[in-house]
This record gives C-alpha cells, sequence and structure tokens, in this order.
C-alpha cells in the first residue's frame, strides 16, 4: 500500500490536528475528544445495522425507529422494574423483533424496502408517543468504568478508556463486524448475497435465512445503540428522542463506504464536530445560535452525501428482493 | 434500481382505480387499526367505545364539528397530495413536515408584512409565497437527488429538521412578535385571514381543487406522463428520451409547492400566526394519507378527512375517557402498516408488490 495514500493523509492530518489542540489546551482537548467519542458511539453503532442489512443486500432505513423504540422499551422497563439490566435486555428484544417484521416485509412479502423501513418508523413514533408517561426515573445509568492501567494514559485515557458498560460493548461489536464481514464465512456469504444473490443461491447459501438472520440481529445491534442513549449518555426519554441519529448514521454508512471501520471512522468525526461546537458555545468563542448548533448534525450530514455519493458504490443486490431462478 | 415491469399501454393512464377490492382495502385497514389500538386502550385502563365514540362525535357530530374537521383536514390533503405526487414519480418525500414548515412561516411573514392590500390580493400573495418555499426546500433534495445521486429520503428527513431549527431562529428573532416573551411571529393582517362560509373553510376547497387539478394533469398532460413514466421506469423513460434529472427536479418542486401551500393555508386559515409548536405532524401523516389513497390524488381525500376528523375530536376525547390525543398517532401508524402491507391485499387478487422508490445508487 503507498504510505501517502488519501486515506493515510487524512489520518495524518487528524493526528496532526489533535496534537496541535492538545498542546494549546489539554484538559479541554481531552474532554472535548471524550465527549465526542461519547456523542460517536451511538452513530457509530446505528450506521452497523445499515451494514450489515446493506451487505446481504436489505435497506434499512428504519434504523431511527427500532432506536426509538429501543431506547424507550429500555427506560421504562428499567424504571418498572428498577433494573437497568432487565430493560437492556428488553430493547434488545424490541430491536430485534422489529429486525425481524423488517425481514418478513422485505424478504417474504416482497415489499418496497424504504416503505417498509418507514412503517417501522412511524410505528415506533406513534407508540412511544402514545405510551410514553411523564415523570419517571431509573435507579442509576450504566456508570463510567475506569479500565486499570489504560485509563491513566494522558489523553487517551480519558478518551478511550472512562466509558459506561455499553460503550465498550457497543466498541467490542464494531471491531468484532469488521472481522466477521471480511474474515469468516459468514461475512462472505453475506456480501455474496448482497451482491449477486443468484450466485450464492447457486452455491448453496440459503439467501432468505441468511437475510432474515442478519437483519434481526442488526435489529438488536440498534436496540443496543437506542439503549445506549436512555440508559447510558443521557439517562432519560422524551418523545422523539433519537432525533434522527437513525438516518445520519444512514449517511456515515455510506460515506464509510460500507465498512465498518469507515463508517466508525466518520461517526467519530461527527461525534467530535458536535463536541467541538459544544466546547465554542460554552467558552464563548464564537456566538453561534443554539438553532444553529442543533442543526448542524444534519447539515453535515447532507454535505457528506452530496460529496460522497455518486463516488461510492453500494452493494449490487441492495434493495431488491430475491426470487429464486432470477437470473 | 426499479424493477418493475410494466405493460406500456399502462403507462401515463390515471391508476385503475375504482374497483372494489381496491378501495375496500383502506376501509379494512382502518377497521383493524381500531380495533388493534382498542385492545390498548383497553390495557391501558380506558374505555375504548367511550372513547370512538367522544371521537366521532367531535369530529362529523356537529356543523361546526364538521367544520373544524375540514379545517383540520385542509394542509392533511395538501401533505398527502405532496407525498403522492413524489411517489408517483418514483420519489419518496418524507419531508413534507419541512416543506410545510417553511410554507407555514412563509405565509406568516406575507400575511404580517404586506399591508393595505385588499383580501382577494393579500391571501393569494401569501399563498404563493408559502408555496414557493416549501417547493425551494423540496427542490435541493431534487437537485441532490438529480445530480449527486444522493437518496431523497435521507435528505428529506435531513431537511426538516433543518427548517425546524432556521424557522425557530426565525420565529424568535427576525420575525418576532415584538415585545413578546414566547416565540412567535405577530398575527397576520386581517386581509390575508382566509374566510370561512358557513363553518367551510376556503382552504379545503382549495386543497380539493388543486388535487382535481393534479389528478388532471398526471393523467392527461405530457409533464404528467412524463412524471409516471419516470415513476414507473426510469431506465425505461431515459430511453425514450424523457429527461429523467429534470423530472425528477420538477416533481420535487410541484411536490414541495404543494405541501408549502399546505403550511401557508394552516397559517392563514387556523393559526394566524406561526409559532413553533404549530403544524407538528401534518408532513409526517401525509404519508398514512398518501398511501391510504393508493397514492390517488383524488383517492387521498377521504383519507385525509378520516384523519383530519381524529385530529379535531382527540382533546375532546381525552376530556372524555382519558385517553391520550396521541392515539391519533399510534392509529396512523397502524393504519400505514395494514394498508402497505400485503395482509389484507392477499384476500383480494393477484396483487404483485411493486417497487415505488428507488435505491441508494440511483
Amino acid at each position: 500500500m503507498k504510505l501517502l495514500s488519501k486515506r493515510n493523509s487524512y489520518f495524518l492530518f487528524a493526528i496532526l490536528a489533535t496534537a496541535f489542540f492538545y498542546s494549546k489546551d489539554g484538559d479541554v482537548t481531552t474532554s472535548v475528544y471524550a465527549t465526542g467519542a461519547a456523542f460517536a458511539l451511538p452513530l457509530a453503532l446505528a450506521a452497523m445495522v445499515g451494514i450489515m442489512c446493506e451487505r446481504t443486500g436489505i435497506v434499512n432505513i428504519g434504523i431511527e425507529g427500532t432506536m426509538l423504540l429501543s431506547a424507550f422499551v429500555a427506560f421504562f422497563v428499567s424504571s418498572l422494574t428498577q433494573n437497568i439490566i432487565i430493560g437492556l435486555i428488553c430493547a434488545v428484544f424490541t430491536g430485534s423483533m422489529m429486525g425481524l417484521i423488517l425481514a418478513v416485509m422485505a424478504v417474504s412479502w416482497r415489499m418496497d424496502q424504504i416503505i417498509a423501513g418507514t412503517i417501522l418508523n412511524i410505528l415506533a413514533t406513534g407508540l412511544t408517543s402514545f405510551l410514553y408517561v411523564q415523570g419517571r426515573t431509573i435507579p442509576s445509568v450504566f456508570q463510567a468504568i475506569e479500565v486499570p492501567v489504560l485509563s491513566k494514559i494522558p489523553f487517551f485515557g480519558p478518551v478511550l478508556f472512562i466509558h459506561g458498560a455499553l460503550t465498550f460493548l457497543g466498541i467490542a461489536i464494531i471491531l468484532a463486524l469488521y472481522v466477521a464481514i471480511y474474515h469468516t464465512s459468514w461475512g462472505l456469504r453475506s456480501r455474496a448475497v448482497g451482491e449477486h444473490p443468484s450466485s450464492a443461491d447457486t452455491a448453496g447459501v440459503s439467501v432468505a435465512r441468511l437475510r432474515y438472520i442478519n437483519v434481526t440481529i442488526a435489529g438488536g445491534i440498534g436496540a443496543l445503540a437506542g439503549a445506549y442513549l436512555s440508559l447510558e449518555l443521557v439517562g432519560s426519554f422524551e418523545r422523539g428522542f433519537t432525533a434522527g441519529k437513525g438516518f445520519t448514521a444512514l449517511a456515515l454508512m455510506i460515506f464509510g463506504r460500507w465498512n465498518p471501520l469507515g463508517a466508525l471512522a466518520a461517526a467519530l468525526f461527527f461525534g467530535l464536530a458536535q463536541a467541538y461546537a459544544n466546547q465554542l458555545m460554552i467558552d464563548q468563542v464564537v456566538n453561534i445560535p443554539s438553532q444553529f448548533t442543533a442543526i448542524l448534525p444534519y447539515v453535515m450530514t447532507i454535505v457528506v452525501l452530496a460529496i460522497s455519493a455518486g463516488k461510492v458504490r453500494p452493494p449490487a443486490a441492495e434493495g431488491q428482493p430475491y426470487e429464486k431462478g432470477q437470473a | 434500481m426499479s424493477q418493475t415491469k410494466v405493460a406500456p399501454k399502462e403507462v401515463g393512464k390515471p391508476t385503475k382505480s375504482f374497483d372494489v377490492g381496491s378501495w375496500l382495502i383502506p376501509v379494512i385497514a382502518v377497521l383493524i387499526a381500531m380495533a388493534l389500538a382498542a385492545i390498548l386502550i383497553k390495557l391501558q385502563g380506558s374505555n375504548p367505545i367511550t372513547a370512538y365514540k367522544s371521537l366521532f362525535k367531535t369530529a362529523f357530530g356537529s356543523a361546526a364539528g364538521i367544520g373544524a374537521t375540514l379545517g383540520k383536514s385542509t394542509p392533511l390533503v395538501l401533505s398527502g397530495l405532496a407525498v403522492a405526487v413524489g411517489l408517483r414519480a418514483g420519489l419518496f418525500n418524507i419531508g413534507a413536515q419541512g416543506q410545510l414548515l417553511s410554507g407555514a412561516l412563509a405565509a406568516a411573514w406575507a400575511g404580517v408584512t404586506f399591508q393595505g392590500l385588499p383580501g382577494y390580493i393579500h391571501i393569494p400573495i401569501a399563498l404563493i409565497v408559502g408555496a414557493f418555499f416549501g417547493s425551494i426546500v423540496a427542490g435541493i433534495s431534487g437537485f441532490l437527488k438529480a445530480y449527486r445521486g444522493v437518496h431523497e429520503v435521507i435528505t428529506t428527513i435531513m431537511l426538516n429538521s433543518i427548517v425546524m431549527g432556521v424557522a425557530d431562529y426565525l420565529a424568535s428573532h427576525q420575525l418576532r412578535e415584538p415585545d413578546q416573551f414566547l416565540t412567535r411571529t405577530s398575527e397576520i393582517q386581517p386581509s390575508a385571514k382566509m374566510p370561512v362560509y358557513a363553518h367551510l373553510p376556503l382552504g379545503f376547497f382549495i386543497a380539493v381543487a388543486l388535487a382535481a387539478a393534479i389528478w388532471w394533469i398526471l393523467g392527461r398532460t405530457t409533464s404528467g406522463f412524463r412524471i409516471e413514466t419516470v415513476g414507473r421506469n426510469r431506465h425505461a423513460a431515459w430511453y425514450a428520451g424523457i429527461s429523467v434529472k429534470r423530472t425528477v427536479i420538477s416533481a420535487m418542486l410541484i411536490s414541495g409547492a404543494i405541501a408549502g401551500l399546505g403550511g401557508a393555508v394552516e397559517t392563514l386559515g387556523i393559526t394566524y400566526r406561526y409559532a413553533p409548536a404549530f403544524n407538528l405532524g401534518l408532513g409526517f401523516d401525509g404519508i398514512t394519507i398518501a398511501l391510504l389513497g393508493r397514492v390517488h390524488p383524488l383517492g387521498i381525500i377521504p383519507g385525509a378527512i378520516l384523519i383530519g376528523g381524529m385530529r379535531a375530536g382527540a382533546a375532546n376525547m381525552q376530556f372524555d375517557s382519558g385517553v391520550a390525543p396521541e392515539l391519533v398517532d399510534l392509529l396512523m401508524a397502524l393504519i400505514l402498516l395494514l394498508v402497505t402491507a400485503p395482509l389484507i391485499t392477499r384476500f383480494f387478487k393477484n396483487s404483485s408488490s411493486k417497487s415505488m422508490t428507488s435505491g441508494w445508487g440511483n
């Protein structure tokens, strides 16, 4: 590989910029990066949902709804049982069911997948706003764990090794998914089904079964992203809680070229930009109206897509129902 | 990529409508959705019969009630029509909400700013301003779709939030009512307020007339033919010499203009000003309404009236039965699921599901 490839030059730039900020003000830079990592995690996890589905040829725009309903279930079950672990388990179950419903609609009923995903989103909005009750609390959030030794490293310790349990779980899932997609037979089969289902079928892979499995597991991962928001990052739930993160995640997936590490890098860039904008507001360096910092991620999503779309190539069989015997 | 194979004679015709089967499906979907929601109401400890009775009695039980229902239905007809026009061109405009908001704010600005105009000039100007801004917002998505290949579902939903933020900013700064703590614009001039004839709001007739006009345009004109052809198979359309890019952009512009008009009508006929708490959810209701009406420009009208009625009666229902008005949101979601999933369709005919939208790549 070329040493100064485009990707490496991005990395170099990121490292130099970080070093520059760190030399100016170490404490603030560390806290901005730690916040950025916390903002990035749900986006990265949600992007994994998209990657898992689209690599097998299913478009999932229901990530937003999956996250919303799971965040809701995580919060309210935790509140009712006063146990956040039970809340988390119920949320993951809910998310998997959302994935399963999408699989039924997209694979078995051969519905338009964009509309199927929108149904999930509207269903989640309807259910959560109807069942929402005010004034509920949970016993505690997933508390930050300090990894021994590693968390003492300056800068990297606070940014990477002082987080709640769900963050570590999320990072593990992202890394595992990367390995699984490119280095296991499951990954190879999934990619084959997403690129050329009839070839995969001929080779003995059950297209429908693999799509069902992947979309359902992806739903569970989406639930983790939602539960992270309500049980670790924020510790509460409101109507419209996920605020478009599921859609931003899709943009990050495209920006990261359907590669888990690419999407993770894109999510980190997003999280950092937001954390940095927040810091600028706190420092009153620039007087940006709060409405404009709030819309920053949405504007960035569109800009990122306008730059990357058209240059990247989605899985070839994406969005198309598969019928045995089709060419 | 659209996989739909369409027989040539079908292209450009208004949908083969008015056969009993396809019109029974929405009715059955609504009934099943209400039955399912009734179970949830029961689980919450309220009486579903009381709730539904109160809901529909308020909405359709009196002349004033029907007037209020039609008032609530007006923006819904337009947002449903906006989504339907997009779907006809193979575009899933789920950003009717943002387009509608920008139309509502722009109409409020026009209603406040222009002074000394007679109503028959002021109202059309404010409506056009609203439609124009809705059109611009949707046009951004159309442009990005045509020239950058960015999927409209993501750009429109992102623009929803962007428009909401910008509108909130304008309503709390430049366009804010002077000497007020609330974030809202001033009330529009009396000349910009749309008249109501014996409980029947003017806006509703505008909306219905527009639906009829769109039906005619899609079925009987060349531009309509282009939109329908691109929607059914853009490769075939391209091969036939239709500019897909231009058609995509113009379909989004039309769709956005209709949604923007929906917001303008709401401002000039109901709220008389813009505030961030107004107009919420109207654009998303449009998705359900469009699909409930089988994506037919006239078919959306009954669905819009039904849902407008529920919105009109929801507050009273909460008062009578204690059921939260968000019940309507839940009903909308269930109706959408039932009407699009081939659950009910299967009992009727060989309805093979077809691809209505396009993937990321094109």
